[in-house]
């Protein structure tokens, strides 16, 4: 066990953990410096407006009416359609607003409220959200991965500053919740702090209660469910005394089920005067008459969808069950491994491979849903940065279009660049020799991050030339979307072809990480010192 | 890793592109215009825009130049009567223009780190990521940036021992900015002593009068002079009208902005006093303008003896002297005295500053630049640069005055203070023999008590400045007290740092053992053992 052992005592690299923290936080406010979506245009705006707008109904309307179309709520403009959190979360900073400048929020007369003011004070309420949740649950995480390494471990990727900076300077979330503006990095800071829980410290009570807030802050988090479901019912299973066997295991279902449903409880009783106000809650959650996707998305239907109109071929309820089989079966080798093979390096691949799966094949998809995937991805950056970093790439790149249409090109490139920059200054950090160019030879990076393990160089230098190869592809589909004028009769060319370029490399993610995940062993290898007489 | 690091910085730099910009973009886009429109004999007196041409020659045949580029994004640019004229292509241009020219300085940061045996990766980032710079540059709009590099490419040559490439880019940079003249007496000193006598003694005292080499002197007169030549030689018929522009001596004692300087202390007083004998009944003059009221341009101390140009360059020049003396002596050893004049050169960049004679806050960056080389090089020179970075950077910001600037104008001073602080003691910690004791509660590395303390202040400054002031309700009635606190806060650490950096150079030994040495002062150590 190492380290972990004497849990008090440890000691991370923290040289340069200010320097890359201040930078990381620099970049979201240079990001956040740029328009946001709908910025100046009527009548419709942005997700800005909606955001307004909720704190606009929820200081101004009673709990009770907030999911209900009322005289004073029209749900058409912007109704709220995410769980009680997320109101909460409204309602609080619309209080503020309300303190500082209560033309913001006023009723009705507010609706398209824009100025230089406001959109600081949102941009600071977004900062401040994901400094609290999102920034925290990353650092803790990337101290844990150094902690249970000890001292003298080589895995550049795994040294606290460094993985912190990483973490934190991924291009997807900033350029989403800095500069599209949502509040993403609530949930997927709950999210993390869940994840911690159970890779770290191992307290499943707090990992339940934290991923019930993150359930509640945003539904999609429904993607991150199965494999904690499946992780925490595992565990109800495991190492238990024979003496009083029954008794143990229901003892331990017990625990979590309070937690999960004194939690549920706390957060929907305002809300909760009639069975009618959860099912119309539930309602506005889960709108299924939205279609199977939205704008271009990189999953299978989008893709699908441009050989058959699966819009002419199929209803709506044909088309939920569809998505749910296939769903379930691209997630299952994945969960079935998770559930009898079980082993905590494993939980965050399957997290990775179970959310991959539902933004491949689910229902309503949204293209900023990527960010469910990357997060994880994230997570397992140390152990297979090659792999990683190119599918954090490709998962920024597959939100072009979204971010060309607010203006936030300038801003993708750029943190895009920085992000490679950083990566190549890690490489060059292991090893001295490693050029500007490294990061495209997969045999480099995978020294860096653990240069005893001998890994098959066939295989590496095939992956080497695909990366080379999808970068020129996304490096030309971008040129192509920003200079070439695509046919008048099909204006949506450049975003097809983004989406489908993307939805390929997701395909093959998925069955990489899938077989990443199995053939991992039960347990974890135990070193044994062998005595040398 | 410096590749990389300059790509980090210049997308840094493009991220500030749709950023707020100062009336400076209008002035170059107006140079831009009348180098393209006018004749040459026309340039120093074209007046179609009240922004009128007063750099050196040499800046304008650069903005001639890039007025061929200009006109390829947009011709509009380059009219003259368009004035205030900003299309987003006349913006992108301008932007990219000083991005471009920037790596002429991240080129001279990378020659002069190149000379340090230790830390010289540490240098270079900590040159490149200057937020003053950055902000000055690349938000407020202004091409200091490759002036700076020429300024470090002229200090590497003398480092190394060129000196007749130093006079040269000496004089080129002049040729671009004649606010560089301010440091131009070092050069003067520093080359006579090194280069035109050519023995240098043990004793650093003597000087050996008859090794002084007039070739050497010829050579240095003919380098700078034909530059001279080739910048003005053009405008020979209009020399007078040239200087008038160059030297306008109708504005005031302070800026706008008061930079940090003595003077600010100086007009504080006489607020102070003024008010005291109003209260004891003492008759003063009443001056009606508030000095901090930003359009005022020259007024009457109502206490305190008025200052005029010819006072304020006299104690300039007076408080360079001591220093310059210093230096003539210091210039006898040969492998320590390339220091020596880094450090004057920055001693007599504060002297400017402190005494000058409506002196521009972005000054402070003469101070800042050349220190952040110098503080791989010595404790001391550490312990000072920690300190004024924080001062200095922050005496900046009221440049960018718009709201919602203010956190990026936070997070990169942040990023760059955090760079130095975390990185620099460092260097002196493997050095050190007996490892220092633990350092006390709240003291920051490298720096002391009161020094820690003073900086803490500014986080009271900030936060009063940004939200307790509105919230008083003082933004209607005392609008400029925010700016006044500013600078006198920061000069109260400037005038502390020019008075801790006079008396260490003034004191300075050489039997003190060079903590960290250059690798041209190695060689040399080398070659006399």
């Amino acid at each position: 066990m190492g380290k972990r052992a004497d849990p008090d005592k440890f000691t991370v690299t923290k040289e340069a953990l200010l320097p890359g923290l201040f930078f990381a936080l620099f970049l979201r406010w240079c990001v956040a410096a740029y328009p946001y979506s709908g910025y100046k245009k009527p009548p419709m705006y942005g997700d800005y407006e909606a955001q307004r707008h909720w704190q606009e109904i929820t200081v101004q309307t009673q709990v009770s009416h907030w999911y209900r179309n009322t005289t004073q709520n029209d749900l058409q403009y912007w109704g709220l359609d995410y769980p009680p959190l997320t109101a909460y979360h409204s309602f609080l900073i619309g209080l503020v607003a309300d303190w500082l400048d209560p033309e913001s929020v006023r009723l009705f007369a507010s609706r398209g409220y824009e100025s230089d003011q406001h959109k600081t004070f949102m941009r600071w309420t977004v900062f401040l959200s994901d400094l609290y949740f999102y920034v925290t649950a990353a650092l803790c995480i990337c101290i844990d991965a150094e902690r249970i390494l000890g001292k003298y471990h080589s895995n550049v990727f795994k040294r606290t500053d460094i993985a912190t900076t990483f973490f934190l300077l991924y291009p997807g979330l900033i350029l989403i919740d800095h500069g599209h503006f949502q509040y993403n990095c609530v949930s997927l800071g709950l999210f993390l702090w869940a994840s911690f829980f159970i890779i770290a410290i191992q307290n499943d009570t707090l990992a339940t209660i934290c991923f019930v807030l993150a359930l509640n802050y945003k539904q999609m988090e429904l993607y991150h469910a199965l494999p904690f479901f499946i992780y925490l019912l595992r565990k109800c299973f495991m190492c238990v005394p024979n003496k009083g066997r029954f008794s143990h295991i229901i003892h331990r279902f017990n625990k979590l089920a309070i937690a999960v449903i004194s939690t549920f409880i706390i957060i929907w009783y305002p809300l909760l005067n009639s069975w009618d106000d959860v099912f119309q809650v539930l309602h506005r959650l889960f709108p299924v008459k939205r279609g199977v996707f939205e704008d271009k998305v990189s999953n299978v239907w989008c893709s699908a969808n441009v050989f058959i109109k699966l819009k002419y071929v199929y209803n709506n309820e044909e088309m939920i069950r569809m998505c749910f089989l296939c769903t379930i079966m691209a997630a299952l080798p994945s969960c079935i491994d998770f559930f009898f093979r079980i082993n905590r390096k494993k939980f965050v691949l399957c997290l990775i491979n179970v959310s991959l799966a539902f933004f491949l094949f689910s229902y309503q998809v949204h293209e900023k849903s990527i960010l469910l995937v990357a997060i994880p991805v994230v997570m397992h950056m140390p152990e297979d940065p090659f792999m990683c970093f190119w599918f954090l790439l490709v998962s920024t790149f597959s939100m072009l279009p979204l971010l060309l249409k607010d203006g936030l090109l300038i801003p993708f490139l750029c943190t895009s660049l920085i992000y490679l920059s950083f990566y190549s200054i890690i490489l060059k950090l292991s090893n001295k020799d490693a050029g500007i160019l490294s990061f495209l030879n997969a045999d480099t990076v995978y020294k860096a991050a653990n240069p005893m393990a001998n890994h098959n160089s066939v295989i590496l230098k095939l992956l080497s030339t695909n990366f080379f190869f999808s970068l020129q592809g996304m490096f030309w589909l971008g040129l192509g979307t920003l200079l070439v004028e695509p046919p008048p009769r099909y204006p949506d060319t450049f975003p097809l072809l983004i989406s489908m370029y993307s939805c390929l490399h997701f395909i093959f993610f998925l069955v990489y990480f899938t077989h990443q995940q199995i053939s991992l062993p039960t347990c974890l290898p135990i070193k044994i010192k062998v005595k040398k007489n | 890793m410096l590749v990389e690091i300059t790509l980090i910085v210049t997308a840094a730099k493009l991220f500030f592109m749709p950023l707020y910009r100062s009336t400076d973009f209008e002035v170059h886009r107006n140079w831009l215009a009348v180098t393209n429109n006018r004749t040459i004999d026309q340039w120093y007196y074209d007046e179609t825009s009240e922004w009128t041409l007063d750099y050196p020659p040499f800046f304008a045949w650069l903005e001639y130049g890039l007025s061929h580029i200009a006109k390829v994004f947009d011709p509009e640019m380059v009219k003259l009567e368009n004035l205030n004229y900003a299309s987003d292509m006349t913006v992108l241009f301008q932007r990219l223009s000083v991005i471009v020219l920037d790596f002429v300085f991240i080129y001279g940061t990378k020659s002069c780190s190149q000379l340090l045996n230790e830390g010289n990766l540490l240098v270079f980032i900590l040159l490149v990521t200057n937020p003053g710079l950055l902000m000055v540059d690349h938000i407020h709009f202004q091409y200091n940036g490759f002036l700076f590099g020429i300024l470090l490419l002229s200090i590497s040559n003398m480092i190394t021992s060129n000196f007749i490439a130093t006079a040269f880019w000496f004089a080129v940079l002049l040729n671009f900015k004649h606010i560089f003249l301010y440091v131009a007496p070092v050069y003067v000193v520093y080359m006579l002593r090194a280069y035109c006598f050519t023995v240098s003694s043990n004793d650093g005292v003597h000087t050996p009068w008859y090794s002084f080499s007039l070739t050497n002197l010829i050579k240095l007169a003919l380098t700078v002079i034909s530059v001279f030549c080739l910048s003005f030689g053009p405008f020979i018929d209009q020399l007078p009208q040239v200087f008038s522009r160059l030297f306008p001596f109708k504005r005031g004692l302070c800026h706008a902005y008061w930079a940090p300087n003595f003077w600010a202390l100086y007009n504080i007083a006489d607020k102070i006093l003024q008010k005291l004998c109003l209260k004891f009944g003492i008759p003063v003059a009443i001056t009606e303008a508030s000095m901090t009221g930003g359009l005022v341009q020259e007024f009457e101390h109502a206490v305190l003896p008025t200052i005029t140009p010819s006072i304020a360059f006299a104690i300039t020049a007076i408080s360079m002297i001591p220093a310059l003396i210093k230096l003539w002596h210091l210039g006898a050893d040969r492998g320590y005295r390339c220091l020596s004049f880094v450090r004057c050169l920055t001693l007599c960049a504060t002297c400017a500053f402190m005494f000058g004679w409506h002196v521009h806050e972005k000054a402070i960056l003469m101070i800042l630049i050349p220190l952040s080389f110098l503080s791989v090089l010595g404790d001391i020179d550490c312990n000072l640069f920690l300190f004024i970075s924080v001062v200095g950077n922050y005496s900046l910001f009221p440049l960018l005055y718009p709201k919602n600037l203010l956190s990026i104008k936070i997070f990169i001073l942040l990023t760059h203070i955090a760079i130095a602080f975390c990185y620099i003691p460092a260097l002196y910690e493997l050095i050190r023999i007996k490892p220092h004791k633990k350092r006390g509660f709240m003291i920051l590395p490298g720096l002391k008590r009161f020094q820690s303390l003073y900086l803490y202040g500014f986080m009271a400054v900030c936060i009063y400045e940004n939200s307790i002031h509105t919230f008083l309700g003082f933004d209607k009635t005392l609008p400029f007290l925010p700016l006044m606190i500013t600078s006198v806060y920061c000069a109260l650490g400037v005038c502390y740092f020019w008075f801790y950096y006079y008396y260490y150079f003034l004191t300075f030994n050489l039997s003190r053992v060079p903590t960290l040495m250059t690798s041209r002062s190695a060689q040399y150590e080398k070659k006399v053992t």
